[in-house]
C-alpha cells in the first residue's frame, strides 16, 4: 500500500489525486441510490401533464396530489393505522424485551439458561412459517380485521431480548444492590434504575422496532381484508387498481410512507448506525 | 403449607421475582411460537383447508410438491433470486465500503447516501421502480435507452427480464445495511497490521489478499448468511412490482408467494404448510453452514 493512502486513513491532511477520483465516485455513487427519492419527490409535487417531462424538478409546483390522495384513498386511514399499531407494539416490545433481557441478565435461578436458550431459538423460524397458524388462531378469536390481529405477532421479539440481555449485563451490580438497600422491590429496581442506564439500546431497540412494523408487509396483508384497516404497505400495494395511470398519485402515496422513515432516519441517524453495528457483531 | 413468605431466602424469593417477571412472555412464546411452529409442522401432514375437517394424510403433500412442476420453477426462480443477489450485492457492498472506510471528508453524508434505502418500505419503492421501467414516454429507464440510440426493453413484461428487474430495487434496498457492517468489520481491523505491511513494502492488492479480506472473514460469513436468507424469503418487492402474481407467466415468482397463493388463493392450508417446511428446511441448512464455517477457523 502506498504511503499515501495510509496517511489518508490515520487522517493526513494531504490529499492524493487517486483519493479525489474515490471520493468523486463514492459520492456519484451515492446520488444513484437516492435518485429513485428524488424522481419520487418531485413527481408527487408535478401536474399530470408535466410527469411524462423527465426533469426532476416541476416546473408548476402543486400540492394538489397530496390533497387529491387525501380526498379520494384511504390514505390518513392507513397513515394513522399504521402509526398507532407500530406504536402499540414498538411499546410493548420495549417494556417486555428489556424486562425479560433484564431478568436473564441480573437473576441467578434455575432454568435461566434454557429459558434464554428457548427464546434465541426463535430467531430461527422464519414468520412464513408461523403465518399459517397465527392466521387459524386470529380467526378462531376473531382477530382477523382488527389492530390487536395485526399486532399481536410482534409483541415480544427474540432479538430485542437478546440484545437488551447483552446491555443490561454491562449495568453493575453494586448499583441494583443500593437500591434494594434504599428498599426497592424488584420491579422498582428495574425500572427505576437499570432502565435508565440503558436508553442508547432502548432507542436503537424502538427505531428498529417501529421501522420494521411501518414497512410489514406478509402478516398485514394476511390479517387484514377490510380496507379501512390497512397498513400503508398493504394500502399503497392496492393502489394497483386505483391509481394504475396515474403516476403522479402513485408517487404521492410512496412519498408519504417514505418521508417520516427518511426524516426519523435523519434525525437519528447516529443511534440506527451504531444500533445496527452492535446488533450485526454481536449476532 | 411451606413457610411464610418472610422465610425465604433471598435466593429465593429473587427466583420468585424473576419467575413472575417471565411468566407473561413464556406464555407468548409458547403460545405465539412454539405451538405455531408446531402446529405447522403437524399441518404438513394434513389436508387442512379452513372449511373442511383436518384429516391426517401421511407424506402426500410431500410427495405432491415433489411431483409439483410449479413448485420447482418457483424453487429455480428462488435460488436464482439468491445466486444472483448474494453475489452482486456482497460485490458491491464491499467496493463501497472498502472505499468509504478510508474517506473522511463528508465520512457521514456519504455513508447516509447509501443507507436511506435500506430503510423505506419496500412496496413504497417498488413503485418507483416500476414507473422508471415502464415503456416510453412513461418509464425512464426507457426514455434514457431510446435516448442512447439503443432498443427500449421490456423490463417486467418479459419473462427473461423480469426477474432481475425485481431483484434490482431489492439490492438497491438491501446494500446499505451490508455497507455498515462492513465498515465496522474494516474499523476493527487493527492498525498495526496495515503498518507492518507498510515496512513490508506490500502492494495494495497484496495487503487487500492477504490482510483485509482475511481479518473480514467472520463479517462476510455474516453477511452472507443474513442476505442468503433475505434472498430466499424475498416477498414485497415481487409482490408490489407483480401485481401480486409473480409474472409473467411465474417467471419471478419466489416459494413464498407460492405459499402465500396456496393458503390464500386456494386455501390448501395443509399443502402451504408442506412449503413452509421446505423452507424453514433450507434456511436451517444455511445457518448451520453459517455456524461450521465460523468455528472452523
Amino acid at each position: 500500500m502506498s504511503a499515501a493512502t495510509i496517511g489518508a486513513s490515520a487522517g493526513s491532511r494531504r490529499v492524493a489525486p487517486a483519493n479525489v477520483v474515490a471520493w468523486t465516485l463514492l459520492f456519484l455513487g451515492g446520488i444513484v441510490m437516492v435518485i429513485p427519492f428524488a424522481y419520487m419527490l418531485g413527481a408527487s409535487f408535478k401536474l399530470n401533464n408535466e410527469i411524462y417531462e423527465l426533469s426532476l424538478l416541476p416546473r408548476e409546483p402543486t400540492l394538489d396530489n397530496y390533497r387529491r390522495l387525501f380526498e379520494r384513498s384511504g390514505f390518513p386511514r392507513w397513515f394513522g393505522n399504521s402509526l398507532l399499531v407500530g406504536t402499540l407494539v414498538t411499546a410493548s416490545v420495549l417494556f417486555f424485551d428489556s424486562l425479560v433481557g433484564y431478568t436473564l441478565a441480573k437473576f441467578r435461578f434455575r432454568g435461566r439458561y434454557v429459558v434464554f436458550v428457548a427464546i434465541l431459538s426463535t430467531l430461527m423460524i422464519p414468520t412464513e412459517m408461523l403465518v399459517l397458524p397465527w392466521y387459524a388462531m386470529a380467526k378462531t378469536f376473531g382477530w382477523l380485521d382488527t389492530y390487536w390481529g395485526i399486532a399481536f405477532p410482534g409483541l415480544m421479539t427474540g432479538f430485542g431480548t437478546f440484545l437488551m440481555k447483552q446491555f443490561f449485563e454491562g449495568v453493575p451490580d453494586e448499583l441494583l444492590d443500593a437500591a434494594r438497600l434504599d428498599g426497592l422491590n424488584e420491579f422498582q429496581v428495574w425500572w427505576h434504575v437499570a432502565m435508565p442506564l440503558v436508553t442508547p439500546a432502548l432507542s436503537a431497540l424502538a427505531i428498529f422496532t417501529f421501522l420494521g412494523n411501518w414497512t410489514a408487509f406478509l402478516w398485514p396483508l394476511i390479517a387484514i381484508t377490510d380496507r379501512n384497516l390497512y397498513t400503508l404497505p398493504v394500502g399503497l400495494a392496492s393502489f394497483s387498481g386505483e391509481f394504475q395511470t396515474e403516476w403522479e398519485m402513485v408517487m404521492t402515496g410512496a412519498s408519504v410512507a417514505t418521508i417520516p422513515t427518511i426524516l426519523v432516519f435523519l434525525l437519528l441517524q447516529r443511534y440506527i448506525i451504531r444500533g445496527i453495528t452492535l446488533s450485526g457483531l454481536k449476532a | 403449607m411451606a413457610g411464610r413468605l418472610t422465610d425465604l431466602t433471598i435466593g429465593q424469593k429473587r427466583a420468585i421475582w424473576a419467575w413472575g417477571f417471565l411468566a407473561l412472555p413464556i406464555a407468548f412464546y409458547v403460545a405465539i411460537r412454539f405451538y405455531p411452529t408446531l402446529e405447522a409442522f403437524r399441518a404438513s401432514f394434513t389436508n387442512w383447508n379452513i372449511v373442511g375437517r383436518m384429516e391426517y394424510v401421511g407424506l402426500a403433500n410431500y410427495a405432491r410438491l415433489a411431483q409439483d412442476p410449479a413448485f420447482w420453477k418457483v424453487i429455480g426462480n428462488t435460488f436464482a433470486y439468491l445466486g444472483l443477489g448474494v453475489p452482486i450485492s456482497m460485490l458491491l457492498s464491499f467496493v463501497v465500503a472498502y472505499h468509504l472506510d478510508r474517506v473522511r471528508f463528508g465520512h457521514g453524508l456519504l455513508r447516509a447516501l447509501y443507507f436511506v434505502p435500506h430503510l423505506t418500505t419496500a412496496v413504497a419503492m417498488a413503485w418507483v421502480w416500476r414507473w422508471f421501467y415502464q415503456p416510453p414516454p412513461v418509464g425512464a429507464f426507457n426514455v434514457w435507452l431510446t435516448g442512447l440510440g439503443i432498443t427500449q426493453m421490456p423490463f417486467l413484461r418479459s419473462t427473461t427480464q423480469a426477474l432481475p428487474a425485481v431483484l434490482a430495487p431489492a439490492i438497491w434496498g438491501g446494500i446499505g445495511f451490508q455497507i455498515v457492517i462492513f465498515l465496522a468489520g474494516l474499523k476493527a481491523i487493527p492498525r498495526t497490521y496495515y503498518e507492518a505491511a507498510a515496512i513490508d513494502g506490500a502492494g495494495a492488492w497484496r495487503v487487500l489478499f492477504e490482510i483485509t479480506l482475511p481479518s473480514l472473514r467472520p463479517t462476510i460469513v455474516f453477511l452472507v448468511v443474513t442476505s442468503s436468507i433475505a434472498y430466499l424469503r424475498i416477498f414485497d418487492y415481487v409482490y408490489a412490482m407483480t401485481n401480486g402474481q409473480g409474472g409473467p407467466l411465474d417467471s419471478t415468482k419466489p416459494l413464498v408467494l407460492m405459499i402465500f397463493e396456496t393458503a390464500f388463493k386456494h386455501f390448501e392450508m395443509g399443502y402451504a404448510a408442506t412449503q413452509t417446511v421446505v423452507l424453514f428446511a433450507i434456511l436451517l441448512v444455511i445457518s448451520l453452514v453459517q455456524l461450521k464455517l465460523l468455528r472452523s477457523r
